[in-house]
């Protein structure tokens, strides 16, 4: 294989291991923040004992986010060079704002939402958790920008191959970032649903049936069951923006090879690159053109339009439908949870097992809907202005072998100890019985 | 000067100090709370939990300033970045694999089953040294410009446990000043050792220096500069021999000076660090680029510079309200 291929692999699972845990923290941030707000309001001592659970499964995700981010911050340099030197006037100042304002707030914020809560005062402390909350998903917004103007850029001329920028506005609000932005916040906070329902679901049928597992599960269920139809609403609009601005993507996703008026939604199949046709086709006839037209004989863009100019198909199509896949049994589950809550009913077993087993359902949606959108670029790298080969380091290929092996065994083992040490806690964390154990100070 | 001011042509050298200034913060602070970790396997099992207590709060803020300095360093100089990080592609990523296994690990030594919290602490110095080790060779490696050669190769691997034993240096001081009874003399002990280790390593590699780098040698025999250049190990010397009778007399009673011997290693590192950048000076990569030749578009290090400078009196205020809260001697943390 060739340092191209390598590189692209190793930027992949780096940034796929390093967005699993913003995927995290960026919701759990505000859900701590509830949960800090419940018990100061009903000094109900549940509300803290979650609240200590679920800090040390934020502290645990933070530094896990901290130190791949740091990888990630090193990979543009040492992968791919070309990047930096044609949109790097545009890159560059996002990334450095990303870095002023929010991951010093959130770093220095940590300490003390993390080990002050005797230190400081309660509100002082409250405060901390919130600009943590808050700090997450700011930066959550500047890498978003970047990335969303590298799907659809404007606001920016080209002098002599290189970029520069013309109206910052343009830059940051591009025309895909508010959709991509409501979006990725809205998965992270779904994520956290899961995987805070999962675990409580996971106590529970360990035989703990306490206030705290009860309260928890309820306001994770309640939370899915409101982001989870939220999202498929959102993720459709995003849909049609990306049909405004990269046509060839959404034809990939929808697996259409044959543009036309009416087409047809297909459900399941295997694309066929060299045929240029789908085999084992199930699809509902008009339904294409109704979802992404409005209209039942709208006018859809095919494959076929873009020989040569499209991404790879199947890796889209397929990711699409286990990310679309997840959002249905979301969907699904979150409503039936609430419902069930809402009528005073205990859940049954099977569906809390159902739940543990979808712990980390937000992340399969959240990594396959990446893939959607990072593979259904290519070839570009930003749309239209650098195409993902022009930017490669000319690194000799056994280096970035050896790297990307490293960096794999260490994803790998690091992804185990965090799975297991997430369920260890939920059951071995001690009760907060004590918590006022030693007066705050005043 | 003129020309200096047209066109925004002095932005090169604002980036560069600040990247030289985020380097700097991030070696000594970080440094400090990796030499915990080089030092956390030699302290009484007992004593470990303070120890990691006493960095806890701050590490994830202190290692935000490499990020800091390698996205100036990306966004203000992207040759030199591209030039810098192709010729250290390996120890950046060994250094990159340390960085990960030190900061999951005193997350993780208290949040896994008690049995397997002996192999986390392991992991942690393990990775601490990793981490120093690779910093310093990449650091000797650019002072030699990336000469290939084994004489440049062992300059850089001895730059290395310069490294370990300057941050050891400052994590010992870091202890002194952030811990009480048995740890803290075991810190003094420590800081002894450390301090004496810098002076071998500094007096051996300054008299290697010149012959593996004709640059610096050419400096150190240029007047007027080389004033300059001598008052600096002079001082230097000064503080050490102060720094040695200092610590002989901790602990005092009432914790007095406790504080001392962490200021002069800071010190000491500091006046190093000055030096190495005054003599690359103008230089950006020691040797190939220069500053001015490396800079990206005037106009977005603009948009850089106006949010940094909104940014920065925040980031200065809430990083003291940290150490403030902070303040006074460690515990064993918890979350509640
Ligand atoms: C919990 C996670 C999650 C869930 C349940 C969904 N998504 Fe999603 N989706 C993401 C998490 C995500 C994501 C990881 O956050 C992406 C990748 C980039 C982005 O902006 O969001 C994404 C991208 C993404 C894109 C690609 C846009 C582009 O790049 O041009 C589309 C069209 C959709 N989503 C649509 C949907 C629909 C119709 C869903 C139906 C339920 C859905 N998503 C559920
Ligand atoms: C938001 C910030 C992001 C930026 C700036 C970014 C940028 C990039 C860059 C520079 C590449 C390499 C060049 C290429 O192969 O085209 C890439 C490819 C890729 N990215 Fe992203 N990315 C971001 C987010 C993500 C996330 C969160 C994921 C997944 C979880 C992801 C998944 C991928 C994948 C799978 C590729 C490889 C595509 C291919 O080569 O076929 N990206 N992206
Ligand atoms: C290629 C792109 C990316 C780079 C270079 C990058 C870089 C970084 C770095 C350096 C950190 C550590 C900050 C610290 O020291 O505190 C970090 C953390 C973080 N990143 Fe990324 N990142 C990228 C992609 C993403 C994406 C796609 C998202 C989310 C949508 C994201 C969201 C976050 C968040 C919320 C944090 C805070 C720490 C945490 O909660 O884990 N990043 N990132």
């Amino acid at each position: 294989m060739d340092a191209f291929v390598l590189s692209r692999i190793q930027f992949a699972a780096n940034i796929t291991f390093h967005i699993l845990f913003p995927s995290i923290t960026i919701g759990l941030g505000w859900l701590l923040l509830y949960f800090k707000f419940r018990f100061q309001r009903s000094k109900d001592e549940k509300w803290m004992e979650l609240y200590f659970l679920f800090t040390k499964i934020f502290a645990l995700s933070f530094s896990l986010g901290v130190v791949s981010g740091v990888t990630m911050s090193f990979q543009f340099g040492t992968n791919w060079p070309g990047y930096m030197n044609t949109v790097g006037n545009i890159a560059g100042p996002l990334l450095a704002y990303e870095v002023l304002t929010a991951f010093f707030l959130e770093a220095s914020m940590l300490g003390i939402m993390l080990f002050g809560f005797r230190r400081v005062k309660p509100w002082v402390h409250s405060l901390a958790t919130f600009l943590v909350a808050a700090g997450t998903t700011l930066s959550a917004f500047w890498i978003l920008a970047l990335n969303s103007w590298m799907h659809t850029p404007t606001g920016f001329e080209m002098i002599e191959g290189v970029a520069h920028a013309t109206s910052w506005k343009e830059v940051i609000f591009n025309p895909s970032m508010p959709y991509r932005f409501v979006h990725a916040v809205l998965a992270s906070g779904l994520t956290v649903a899961f995987l805070g329902a999962g675990l409580m679901a996971y106590k529970q049928l360990k035989g703990d049936n306490g206030p705290a597992a009860r309260a928890g599960l309820r306001s994770c269920l309640f939370l899915a069951a409101v982001l989870a139809p939220l999202q498929l609403f959102v993720g459709d609009l995003h849909g049609t923006n990306t049909r405004d601005h990269q046509p060839q993507k959404l034809a990939a996703m929808e697996g259409l090879w044959e543009g036309g008026e009416g087409v047809h939604l297909t459900l399941f199949a295997l694309p066929d690159e060299e045929a240029r046709e789908n085999r084992f086709e199930v699809s509902i006839p008009k339904l294409g053109s109704l979802i992404v037209t409005r209209d039942l004989n709208g006018y859809v863009r095919g494959l076929n339009a873009f020989e040569g100019e499209h991404p790879p198909v199947a890796p889209v199509f397929w990711a699409f439908r286990v990310m679309v896949g997840m959002g249905m049994l979301m969907i699904l589950s979150g409503l039936y949870g609430g419902w069930m809550l809402l009528k005073k009913r205990e859940l049954p077993r099977r569906f809390l097992q159902l739940l543990q087993a979808m712990t980390f359902a937000g992340w399969v949606a959240t990594v396959a809907g990446w893939y959607v959108t990072e593979i259904g670029r290519q070839p570009w790298l930003v749309q239209g202005v650098l195409k993902s080969k022009d930017a490669v380091a000319d690194l000799p290929p056994a280096n970035v072998g050896a790297t990307l092996a490293a960096y794999l065994v260490t994803y790998g083992i690091l992804l185990v100890a965090y799975m297991t040490a997430v369920f260890y806690l939920t059951l071995h964390a001690k009760r907060s019985g004590d918590v006022n154990r030693k007066p705050n100070p005043t | 000067m003129n020309d200096l001011m047209q066109d925004g042509a002095w932005l090169p050298f604002v980036f560069a100090f600040l990247i030289g200034l985020s380097m700097l913060l991030y070696a000594v602070l970080d440094g400090y709370d990796l030499g915990v970790g080089l030092l956390s396997p030699f302290a009484p099992r007992s004593n470990r939990d303070r120890m990691i207590g006493s960095i806890g709060p701050f590490w994830d803020a202190n290692e935000t300033w490499l990020v800091l300095g390698v996205g100036l360093l990306l966004v203000a100089f992207p040759a030199a970045h591209g030039l810098v990080l192709g010729e250290l592609y390996l120890p950046v990523a060994l250094m990159l694999i340390g960085l990960i296994f030190r900061g999951v690990s005193f997350d993780f030594r208290k949040k896994v089953a008690p049995e397997k919290q002996a192999r986390w602490d392991r992991i942690f110095f393990l990775s601490s040294l990793v981490v120093a080790l690779s910093q310093g060779y990449m650091v000797g490696r650019f002072v030699v410009g990336f000469q290939p050669g084994w004489v440049s190769e062992v300059f850089s691997i001895f730059f290395g446990f310069l490294v370990v034993a300057g941050y050891g240096l400052m994590g010992a001081c870091w202890l002194i000043l952030k811990t009480e009874d048995e740890l803290q003399r075991f810190a003094v002990k420590w800081a002894r050792l450390g301090i004496w280790s810098m002076v071998a390593g500094a007096v051996l590699s300054s008299i290697a220096a010149p012959f593996v780098d004709t640059r610096i040698y050419d400096r150190m025999f240029a007047f007027p500069e080389a004033t300059l250049l001598i008052a600096m190990p002079l001082v230097s010397m000064l503080l050490t021999v102060i720094m040695h009778f200092l610590l002989g007399a901790l602990p005092m009673p009432g914790d007095r000076l406790s504080a001392m011997p962490f200021a002069i290693s800071v010190s000491i590192f500091v006046l190093g660090f000055v030096g190495l950048v005054y003599s690359f000076h103008p230089y950006i990569v020691p040797g190939q680029l220069r500053i001015v030749e490396a800079a990206a578009a005037p106009e977005s290090l603009k948009v850089i510079l106006i949010g940094t400078g909104i940014v920065f009196p925040f980031l200065i205020g809430y990083t003291i309200f940290a150490y403030r809260v902070f303040r006074g001697k460690a515990t064993d943390l918890s979350y509640d």
